[in-house]
């Protein structure tokens, strides 16, 4: 029965739940793509739709670890709105530069989350109360520190931060040169780290894919990156968000799974009880799991105000529905211990694929609501059946 | 006369990649007691829900002939209202709501109106209550109960579904000896009644006072099924049947050399954490030396985990008062991050609830108790992870294709061993094992005996709880004997008899006699 490799209906079967989530969101793509005639695909729509919908990747980061550890946070949409406020606040009304406003926001994101980890931690109340309270409280001081009014514009230099691109470093010809080096540097890592850690597992015996199967990998994912440069450069170059995001989850992948705190969240997550008699600090790392949802919050906001160059009383509605939304399609668990920061990721570009699909087609907003609260459901639904099939022993 | 109520048939059963069972037959006489025995893993739950519909038509091949005719169940309700009902190892009773309407659950009874009749209800429970022994107020919440009683509610419950074949999942496991021979009596009590039942059961003595017939599975197929009565060593061939091999001794010998003193405890009092003024354990002092394993005997409730788990970086318990020395030095353990730098290790008794995260694979159950060691400036090497997770699958023989695996697949055998490798590489030097070989089968607790046996060589000192008396007297240098959270006594192993443990392990205290049943842990 143990065999080195794995063949790909084993590898399929065992990672239904993380696989899945690649097969839908290849056949979402592949559904717009054609229902858009292509529009989807352009160049210019690429870049849009990273544009548009990086603070909700940015949250989703955050929410997945937060949900892993069995926890939620409803409030992450009024952080976004006060962090962007309290920016907009120093920089447009009182000539703060750009980073003052960029580092208080953070400031403010991570004392929101202290705030909500000390609660959640420390006292005892369950997450879903406390970010429920916390949803009303910082919307109402957004609201406070905004006097009731938008603050437009920023100056544009903080603008730059999520609408600017870089482009033209190294020249191009119709096409940002820059920006596919880049790119091509991403891939070769992305090969180099995989080769390495399939190594690694040989070497200790653990089961790998066939190589053949692992090959094939490879190249769809160096395929589909080098796609995704190619239409970049095309446009408009590297957005600096992108430059962000890739930053980020590549850091919280890093966190999730080699850290010892990425450990304890599972550990909290799968079974608190014996996390704790494992001598798990479990209060330390449920505030290190709100304080990190408060900071990645205050990223959020910033790209937000950047991006809608706007300091909004609304601002951010929402978007905590979003962000939960794109961890369970990605394949956590509602009970926690299981999730993955790419699956969030994945499950965030789900939703933005679908909205911004829809958007294109020009399906009504109502419609797309529909459409977008079915996804969820079928998306937990097809968790939930395969944890039962799973189960069934 | 003897007619069978059941057969089944070549059952076969997989999960990927495993065979459960294969062709397994298994014959229960009407009204008979019929044991099932085998090791973990052997297939003994999973033939019970194969018969009970867990595992629905279809899932399986292989026939079921129930009172002749060949039933189909795709549900535990199907086979229920046959009249088979099952009652799992893990009860299943709502702790909030009363004795009665647990009896009742999903078979309500109603008045004309269709709601329901409570005073029907209540009625009805007291009878059942007092068909199995159960003096109680129906209106009492489960919770407030023993386990010892909400097996029985349990019993009441299948009672009341007019049930033809009960079929218990490891019944006395987690019961005292009171409590157990009050079951097995009842279970008499209904063969008189005409009510048979298959009973699977680790506990030897137990079966062989009630069965009738044994029936042993092993890796998967029937071995065979003997008649008791004309069986002249039942428990020498039972044992001999799940592991196929003889075991001389079932406890292996060890060279005793103990040194010196490395954990001492002293004047340890524990309060209930939610029930103020109420004193769980009073004034407890033990010590344990390197290369000794001593046993703390005491039946359930009597304060064994309470006293270990507030001893182990105060897991339990509030108010405590008392002093730890660990090697003549008083030491400080507020918490669990600290009684493991001190080289403290629990093993818990229910390790799927307090000791393993199931959804996680062996590599991470192991290693999370020592990621210090792993891991610098918060950063673990996974290599090494790998490498120590397969040093201890290899040592401590756990039975899995891969250190991948989920833990939540393994048997309890090698859960139990996944539990111990994690506190071995924590480095601890004393080693806490609540109830260390609780549901695990014959083959596998040798091995934990031979696991302990490497860690006392090694000059560690072991502390076993345990509520099997025979355990304690073949693996123990001294024991303890705690009694409603006193110690009444302390003895080289040389002195000790059951008889002796027995009578210090139900010393009460003159004044105030504390009846109440342990609380479940909050």
């Amino acid at each position: 029965m143990m065999t080195g490799t794995a063949n790909i209906r084993e590898l399929v079967t065992r990672n239904i739940r993380t696989s899945g989530i690649y097969i839908a969101f290849v056949l979402i793509v592949a559904f717009f793509a054609i229902l858009t005639d292509g529009t989807l695909l352009s160049s210019t729509n690429v870049t849009n739709l990273i544009l548009q919908y990086s603070y909700i990747l940015i949250l989703a980061i955050g929410m997945v670890i937060v949900i892993i550890a069995g926890h939620i946070d409803l409030s992450v949409g009024s952080v976004v709105a006060l962090t962007g406020a309290v920016s907009a606040v120093l920089v447009i009304k009182h000539d703060v530069p750009w980073w003052g406003g960029v580092i208080a926001a953070l400031i403010v994101g991570c004392l929101v989350g202290a705030w909500q980890g000390f609660w959640v931690a420390f006292v005892g109340i369950p997450a879903f109360i406390t970010t429920l309270a916390g949803m009303l409280l910082f919307r109402g001081l957004t609201l406070l520190v905004l006097g009731n009014i938008s603050l437009s514009p920023f100056p544009p230099v903080y603008t730059k931060i999520a609408q600017g691109f870089q482009n033209g470093l190294l020249g191009g010809q119709g096409f940002d040169v820059f920006t596919l080096v880049i790119f091509a540097i991403a891939v070769a890592g992305y090969a180099f780290s995989a080769i390495r850690g399939r190594r690694n597992r040989i070497s200790y015996n653990q089961t790998v894919e066939a190589a053949p199967l692992f090959v094939l990998r490879l190249v769809a994912v160096a395929v589909v990156v080098m796609w995704l440069g190619w239409q970049l450069s095309n446009a408009r170059g590297l957005p600096n968000v992108l430059i962000l995001l890739a930053f980020l989850v590549i850091a919280y992948t890093l966190v999730t799974t080699r850290s010892v705190f990425g450990r304890h969240v599972y550990a909290i997550g799968g079974n608190l009880s014996a996390a704790m008699l494992s001598g798990v600090k479990v209060r330390w790392v449920n505030f290190g799991i709100m304080l990190n949802m408060g900071f990645l919050a205050g990223i959020a906001g910033v790209v937000f105000s950047s991006r809608s160059n706007t300091a909004q009383p609304a601002a951010g509605n929402m978007f905590e529905l979003d962000a939960i939304a794109a961890c369970f399609i990605g394949g956590a668990a509602v009970t926690g211990g299981v999730g993955r920061v790419t699956g969030a990721i994945v499950g965030g570009l789900i939703m933005a694929v679908m909205s911004n699909g829809m958007q294109l087609m020009g399906i009504d907003q109502s419609i797309q609501s529909v459409v977008k609260g079915l996804v969820l459901l079928l998306a937990v639904a097809f968790d939930v059946y395969n944890k039962r099939r799973a189960g069934a022993r | 006369m003897s007619t069978n109520i059941l057969e089944m048939r070549k059952i076969t059963k997989t999960f990927p990649g495993v065979k459960a069972l294969e062709d397994v037959e298994l014959d229960v006489i009407d009204g008979e007691i019929h044991a099932i025995c085998g090791e973990n893993g052997a297939g003994k739950s999973t033939l019970m829900k194969v018969l009970s519909g867990v595992y629905p038509h279809g899932t399986y091949t292989g026939d079921i002939v129930f009172k002749g005719e060949t039933v189909e169940f795709h549900s535990i309700n199907e086979s229920e209202a046959k009249g088979i009902v099952i009652i799992h190892q893990e009860l299943a009773l709502v702790p909030y709501l009363s004795v009665a309407e647990n009896i009742f659950l999903g078979n309500e009874r109603r008045g004309s109106s269709g709601l329901i009749d409570w005073n029907r209800t209540n009625h009805e429970a007291m009878r059942l209550m007092a068909e199995v022994g159960l003096d109680e107020n129906p209106l009492t919440p489960v919770s407030q109960l023993g386990v010892g009683k909400q097996q029985l509610i349990e019993i009441a419950k299948a009672l009341s579904k007019e049930v033809q074949l009960l079929i218990l999942d490891e019944p006395t496991s987690a019961l005292n000896d009171d409590d157990s021979e009050h079951l097995l009596g009842l279970l008499r009590k209904l063969q008189d009644r005409g009510i048979g039942s298959i009973m699977i059961s680790h506990k030897l003595n137990e079966i062989e006072e009630i069965a009738d017939r044994t029936t042993i599975l092993r890796d998967g197929h029937t071995i065979e099924t003997f008649d008791m009565a004309s069986t002249k060593d039942p428990q020498e061939r039972i044992i001999k049947g799940m592991v196929g091999r003889e075991l001389e001794n079932r406890y292996p010998k060890r060279d005793h050399k103990v040194g010196e003193e490395v954990l001492r405890v002293e004047n340890w009092t524990v309060h209930h954490p939610t029930q103020p003024g109420r004193i769980v354990v009073d004034r407890a002092s033990f010590n344990v030396k390197s290369g000794e394993v001593v046993g703390i005997a005491g039946v359930m409730g009597a304060g064994r985990t309470e006293l270990a788990m507030s001893v182990f970086g105060r897991s339990y318990g509030r108010d405590i008062t008392g002093e730890i020395y660990k090697r003549g030095e008083l030491i400080k353990v507020r918490d669990v991050a600290e009684a493991i730098s001190h080289g403290l290790a629990y093993a818990t008794e229910d390790r799927k609830k307090y000791g393993l995260n199931l959804i996680q694979d062996i590599r991470t159950n192991i290693s999370a108790a020592g990621l210090d060691k792993l891991s610098s400036n918060g950063w673990i090497n996974g290599n090494e992870e790998l490498k120590v997770a397969e040093e201890y699958r290899e040592s401590m023989n756990i039975k899995t294709p891969s250190v991948m695996q989920t833990v939540g697949n393994l048997s309890g055998g090698n859960q139990q061993k996944v539990v111990l490798s994690k506190w071995i590489y924590s480095d601890a030097d004393v080693m806490i094992l609540d109830e260390p070989t609780r549901g695990i089968d014959v083959g596998a607790k040798y091995e934990i005996y031979t696991i302990i046996n490497r860690l006392v060589a090694a000059g560690k000192a072991v502390v076993i709880i345990s509520s099997e008396l025979p355990e304690l007297l073949g693996t123990c240098d001294r024991i303890y004997t705690l009694a409603f959270g006193r110690m009444t006594g302390e003895m080289p192993v040389a002195d000790a008899t059951q008889e002796v443990l027995m009578e210090l392990m139900t010393q009460e205290r003159e004044q105030e006699k504390m009846t109440e049943d342990k609380e479940v842990l909050s």
